[in-house]
């Protein structure tokens, strides 16, 4: 069990940037998120982790050791690849006890470890089958039991539901996270999901176009984004970005979008220009004595609750009420946005900093 | 109404298809099955018109091929009566034995040659081809291209500076030589056919075999060989079959030590009555290396062929 550092990592592939300098720590026992969209770099950050790839500058440690130049064999890791990487020559017991083998284990303790963990895995009746013929699910139970097996420092995952379909993947990550729980290793675990990101996760990192965005608990994350693009990204319905042109004063408790003031969270870094406001669904309410004022567009109907589309002066948005509140489509409303969970983006896309985010961003 | 379906053809469509992959099966194997039945006829029914298709069957075409014979004189032969069963045969005519014919060692030559040079051909088309799949190789698109191109001739058409080079060099019916041509002329069919064979493994599985502590050449014996054998078990046919066939080179830079069964087949001919038998016989006999082979790594080769187009 280990804590692994990825310190100003970096990775081209030829002219192209996969990683830009990237950092961040994954502590010992934490079950660690790398999230983002397609292409943007977690695969191959996740491989320098692993020893497949030699990043292009910057340095990894895994146990306080800089493993940057060690081979993948030398890291005492475990790489759960996507399409399970299980050998098709062999049975489901030969797949789980081959890295054991390679250690020089003797037969008769490899399967005694094998049968351990396929009992832990619920897959002891099916050790002398071919792994040909077995489902997606039993795949990826058999490929995280060979990855077991080795007791590893830690096990890295890239994407290991992706190939499942969307029902049973959901029952497999609660198996997975019950597993880890048990065995509590290291993890570090690649989606592009941001639910499966934030039901799973003790940390995410989030990364776009090779950089990493934020880092930090979901909730953090989810509360306290620190760029528009994390905003957007994580949460569904996404956090609504409504635009405004102005000024924020350090200080400064209260915007302006048109004529209507805003309370927000104590400002503490100056801006000014084309600025946005976040606000998650959640935190809108409907108050007629509001003087901020927006048309319904549609109303979506979800169970105990519903999301409303609301036109606003600045830009469309998304708000999550209770479905015992009544709205027609046409309706002017009058908007409300809880102060403390507010967050002001400046033109780059930063977040701002305020009394409510610095404790999470701060360090940062 | 007769039920239809799309996916399942017609009790006609199929034996219709039946019905041609037999007359295909039929027309194919008639010659292969004439040669057969003509090594077991005697010179007389073996040029008999119409053909005999019942004949009395004989191993004389056999006898003829595998040794060399003179003409003894009646009373010689009175004398020393024939004893063994092939001995008998050839007394018939007024003959002995003098000794075996050539066509043992030409046959041991095919053998050595034939499966030397796709031994070869094939162990180092897997190593080129794995490198060039897997391995960031410059200029590799044009050096595929290179290797490809030296078949876009028919290779006789380099006959003569071939045949300059083996003789400055030695190489003129040598085994070795002979070796050295045929892996050359297939590697070039071995490294493409291999290299479409393990750009179709992942390396995913290499990977993990890393990552599991295997060195990379472990990982590439233990994990990409056993997936591969597909591969190297047809490319290994197609070798095969090439040099084992190889009629012109073998006439031209071959002709004593190092000669191969196709050129010598023709010349048991003989000198004075056409010994159609022997010719048939040792046809027949050169056959069997190549089908056994092909028999035993029959069910790869199918596999091989459809590679891509079955597998997912
Ligand atoms: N070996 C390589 N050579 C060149 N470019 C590469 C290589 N591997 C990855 N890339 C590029 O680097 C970028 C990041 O790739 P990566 O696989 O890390 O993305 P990812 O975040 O894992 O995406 P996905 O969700 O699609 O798996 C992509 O644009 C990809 O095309
Ligand atoms: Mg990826």
């Amino acid at each position: 069990m280990a804590q692994i550092r990825i310190d100003q990592v970096r990775k081209e592939f030829g002219e192209f940037t996969a990683v830009q300098s990237s950092s961040f720590t994954i502590e010992d026992g934490e079950f660690f998120m790398l999230l983002g969209p397609s292409g943007c770099g977690k695969t191959t950050t996740l491989r320098m982790m692993a020893g497949l790839e030699l990043p292009t500058s910057g340095e990894i440690y895994i146990d306080g050791e800089e493993v940057g130049m060690k081979p993948a064999s030398q890291r005492d890791i475990a790489f759960v690849f996507q399409m399970f990487a299980l050998y098709p020559h062999m049975n489901v017991g030969k797949n789980m006890g081959y890295p054991l083998r390679s250690q020089g284990m003797s037969r008769a303790e490899t399967d005694r470890r094998v049968r351990e963990v396929a009992r832990i895995l619920d897959i002891e009746h099916m050790l002398d089958r071919p792994v040909g013929g077995l489902s997606g699910g039993d795949r990826q139970r058999v490929a995280l039991g060979r990855a077991i097996v080795r007791e590893p420092k830690a096990f890295f995952m890239d994407e290991p539901l992706g190939a499942l379909d969307a029902e049973f993947r959901e029952h497999m990550a609660e198996e997975l996270r019950a597993l880890h729980d048990r065995i509590n290793a290291t993890t570090v675990y690649v989606t592009h999901d941001q639910l499966e990101a934030m039901q799973m996760g003790d940390k995410i990192v989030v990364m776009n176009h090779g950089v990493v965005e934020q880092f930090g608990k979901p909730q953090e994350v989810y509360d306290w984004p620190a760029t528009r693009f994390v905003a957007q990204f994580i949460g569904s319905p996404a956090m609504n970005l409504m635009a405004f042109d102005g000024d924020v004063a350090t200080g400064s408790q209260t915007i302006r979008m048109g004529d209507a003031p805003i309370a927000i969270p104590e400002n503490r870094q100056r801006a000014s220009g084309a600025l946005s406001l976040g606000v998650r669904p959640e935190h809108i309410g409907f108050d007629d004595a509001s003087r901020y004022r927006g048309k319904v567009v549609a109303a979506e109907y979800l169970g105990t609750t519903q999301i409303v589309t609301i036109d606003t002066p600045n830009g469309q948005i998304k708000a999550r009420a209770d479905s015992t509140v009544s709205v027609h489509e046409g309706e002017m409303l009058g908007l409300t946005f809880d102060p403390r969970t507010l967050t002001v983006f400046d033109e780059e896309g930063r977040a701002l900093l305020s009394s409510a985010n610095e404790g999470v961003l701060g360090h940062g | 109404m007769s039920s239809f379906s799309v996916t399942e053809p017609s009790r006609r469509m199929k034996s219709f298809a039946a019905f041609m992959v037999i007359a295909y099966a039929i027309i194919t194997l008639l010659p292969l099955l004439w040669i057969i039945a003509t090594g077991f006829k005697s010179p007389s029914d073996a040029i008999a018109y119409p053909p005999k298709i019942v004949f009395e069957p004989t191993l004389e075409g056999y006898v003829n091929l595998f040794t060399t014979r003179t003409r003894q004189t009646a009373e010689f032969l009175a004398e020393n009566p024939p004893t063994t069963w092939y001995e008998k045969i050839v007394a018939q005519y007024g003959m002995v034995i003098a000794g075996p014919s050539r066509f043992g060692e030409r046959f041991l030559n095919s053998v050595i040659i034939g499966f030397g040079s796709t031994f070869l051909s094939v162990f180092l088309g897997t190593l080129a081809a794995y490198a060039f799949s897997r391995y960031r190789i410059p200029l590799k698109d044009d050096l595929l291209f290179f290797i490809l191109s030296t078949r876009m001739m028919p290779p006789i058409a380099v006959a003569i500076p071939i045949f300059l080079m083996f003789r400055q060099l030695g190489l003129s019916d040598t085994h070795a030589g002979m070796i050295l041509l045929y892996t050359a002329v297939n590697l070039s069919l071995s490294v493409w056919l291999l290299k479409g064979f393990i750009d179709e493994i992942p390396r995913e599985y290499e990977e993990s075999a890393l990552i599991d502590g295997y060195t990379r050449f472990q990982a590439f014996y233990k994990v990409v060989l056993p997936q591969a054998a597909t591969g190297i078990a047809s490319t290994a046919i197609f070798c095969l079959i090439f040099a084992w066939n190889e009629y012109a080179f073998a006439v031209l830079l071959t002709s004593g030590q190092a000669q191969t069964a196709p050129p010598f087949i023709p010349t048991i001919i003989g000198v004075g009555g056409q010994d159609w038998p022997a010719v048939a016989a040792g046809a027949t006999i050169f056959l069997v290396p190549v089908m056994v082979f092909t028999i035993l790594l029959r069910k790869h080769l199918l596999r091989g062929i459809t590679f891509g187009a079955v597998r997912k």
